[in-house]
């Protein structure tokens, strides 16, 4: 008896649980599906939930044509190509030092370099400005990447990368004549190369969404990213021009959510592999 | 390799990064402090120290406490409820649930969109009269509401686009610990005839301890340091009642141009996150592992 009775409440606790699990499935891309919507139709359907209403791509012409979105797109491809390409040669050297080299004063750096894991460029507005400022970059795609690009988080998911590559390998080449550098680009980069793919996509979807810092350090349609581009246009340009702002704003995220549809499991692994370290 | 030589080799491969870490992280955060003790340069009038001045202008700021108060308000109304969130995504879609895929590309979406681009949908979203939000409510014969333009709701308006969008950045590192979990704990306890409820508030949530103060971390500096979605939607008002910390110093740095009292400002921000590294250590040191 009891136990046809507990198999029920079973059965029936599964259900709930899956349609709780739907139902906040279907809330959490609400959002997104109304942009979706608004987006492909015209105007006067942005409110009107008719299946006959008639798509349309008109909205994503009049976004492109009232902004300078291609030159948004290419100082965003831009500044996410140049930070990357930094933090990948800065974070390797520093992990390497950090994993492989004794030397005075190599704890005391490594804390410093974790500091900055609390104390991120993203709270130093000011002062960044005021040196960027005194370098003469304001202005510029260079000043929104500089204060990233020793990246913290990037030295320590290398370190400990490194760290777990068996020291053997390391003795094997230098008994090869192998430099240190050799060492470091012939055995620790091939066998950390999943690392850098996470890591990869974990910098470009921040800096692709990244905002605060590059609307304070930019003012020119030169300079500007995507993200900063974006808000000034539906800001100031459009009124409440609903249609056309969803279109632009889609148009903004698409690259990054195309490429997340595409490569899905890689992308949540990779985020997976950044966060276990 | 000479002693001498791994001392070279291990300063030459850190100099590049430390160069730049210097110059953006730690010379700034001292010269905040510094800034802070002097006055804002104007015209053609120089900095002068000027002892705690700006800090006493803090002390009788309402705009600061405020914006401080709503900062922990958001923090306290953010974080349990992504993380309570995160939790319940990652065992659902780590467990044999009906559409799992599509479960977990609908929970982790939000994360790879910018906040500012979601935030102009969410703003369309709450927008009076013909924003969705209103459509769903008039439809329940529910009276209507300017969820932005009231000071009474803007914050908790703010909250819930933030729950939105951090919830399924959690969920991943929560399913990552999860998939780490061996099968074989859940088999002897079903063979022991421990309920799911049982076995989870007394295997799992410990297990997943680490995962969570990790989670609660990164939680915190963000309830801090993200206020992209308070340009795009309420520029700290109605009323400052969705005035956060950092948005309050870009305001005073950036529109006002006081960069003096914005490092004062700004030092503030810096002691929250202090306090919370020291608390993280603190935690650690008591080991929170069961690893």
């Amino acid at each position: 008896m009891s136990s046809v009775h507990s198999s029920r409440s079973v059965y029936l606790g599964h259900g709930l649980e899956t349609a709780g699990a739907w139902l906040l499935g279907a809330l959490w891309i609400l959002p997104l599906a109304y942009a979706i919507w608004t987006a492909f139709h015209p105007g006067e359907y942005s409110t009107h939930f008719v299946p006959t209403a008639p798509l349309t791509l008109d909205n994503f012409a009049r976004a492109w044509a009232a902004a300078p979105f291609a030159r948004y797109f290419l100082n965003t491809i831009l500044l996410c190509t140049m930070i990357l390409a930094a933090q990948l040669v800065l974070c390797t050297l520093a992990a390497y030092a950090f994993a492989r080299f004794v030397f005075p004063g190599r704890n005391l750096f490594f804390a410093l370099v974790l500091l900055q894991l609390m104390v991120m460029p993203d709270v130093l507005i000011v002062e960044n400005y005021r040196t960027m400022g005194a370098l003469g970059l304001r202005d510029t795609i260079v000043a929104i990447g500089l204060p990233y690009m020793a990246s913290a988080f990037g030295i320590f998911l290398l370190r400990q990368t490194f760290k777990t590559i068996p020291k053997e390998l390391d003795e094997a080449a230098r008994v090869e004549g192998c430099t240190p550098l050799q060492v470091l680009w012939k055995v620790y980069v091939p066998l950390a190369r999943p690392v850098y793919l996470a890591y990869a996509l974990v910098s470009v979807s921040f800096h692709w969404n990244n905002f605060l810092w590059p609307l304070i350090i930019t003012n020119s349609v030169e300079s500007r990213p995507l993200t900063v581009g974006l808000q000034v246009f539906s800001a100031t340009d459009q009124g409440i021009d609903w249609s056309i702002i969803t279109a632009a704003t889609l148009l903004t995220s698409a690259p990054l959510l195309i490429a997340f549809l595409l490569f899905q499991r890689q992308f949540v692994q990779s985020f997976m592999r950044a966060g276990i370290k | 390799m000479t002693r001498s030589a791994q001392w070279l080799y291990g300063w030459l491969l850190l100099l590049p990064a430390a160069v730049l870490l210097a110059l953006f992280t730690h010379y700034p955060a001292v010269a905040t402090l510094w800034h802070s003790f002097r006055s804002t340069p104007k015209g053609s009038r120089a900095s002068t120290f000027v002892g705690v001045d700006n800090y006493a202008q803090l002390v009788d700021d309402p705009i600061f406490w405020q914006s401080l108060t709503n900062n922990l308000w958001f923090a306290l109304g953010t974080i349990p409820l992504s993380i309570a969130l995160a939790l319940l995504m990652a065992v659902w879609v780590n467990g044999k649930i009906a559409g799992r895929g599509f479960l977990r590309l609908a929970y982790f979406t939000p994360t790879v969109l910018p906040m500012i681009a979601v935030a102009n949908i969410w703003l369309f979203f709450y927008t009076p009269e013909y924003g969705l939000l209103e459509q769903i409510t008039g439809a329940f014969g529910l009276p209507a509401h300017n969820w932005l333009g009231s000071k009474n709701s803007a914050l908790a308006a703010l909250m819930v686009v933030t729950v939105w969008k951090e919830a399924g950045f959690f969920m991943i590192f929560y399913l990552a610990a999860l998939q780490q979990m061996s099968p074989q704990l859940a088999e002897a306890a079903a063979i022991e005839g421990a309920s799911r409820a049982y076995f989870f508030r007394r295997v799992t949530l410990p297990l997943l301890m680490p995962t969570t103060l990790f989670v609660l971390v990164n939680a915190v500096i963000n309830a801090f340091r993200l206020v992209d979605h308070v340009v795009v939607m309420t520029r700290g008002g109605p009323d400052n009642a969705t005035e956060l910390l950092l948005y309050y110093i870009y305001e005073i740095g950036f529109r006002f141009w006081d960069s003096a009292y914005a490092a004062a400002l700004t030092m503030v921000l810096l002691l929250l996150l202090g306090v919370v590294a020291l608390l993280q250590f603190w935690f650690l040191e008591r080991k929170v592992h069961y690893q």
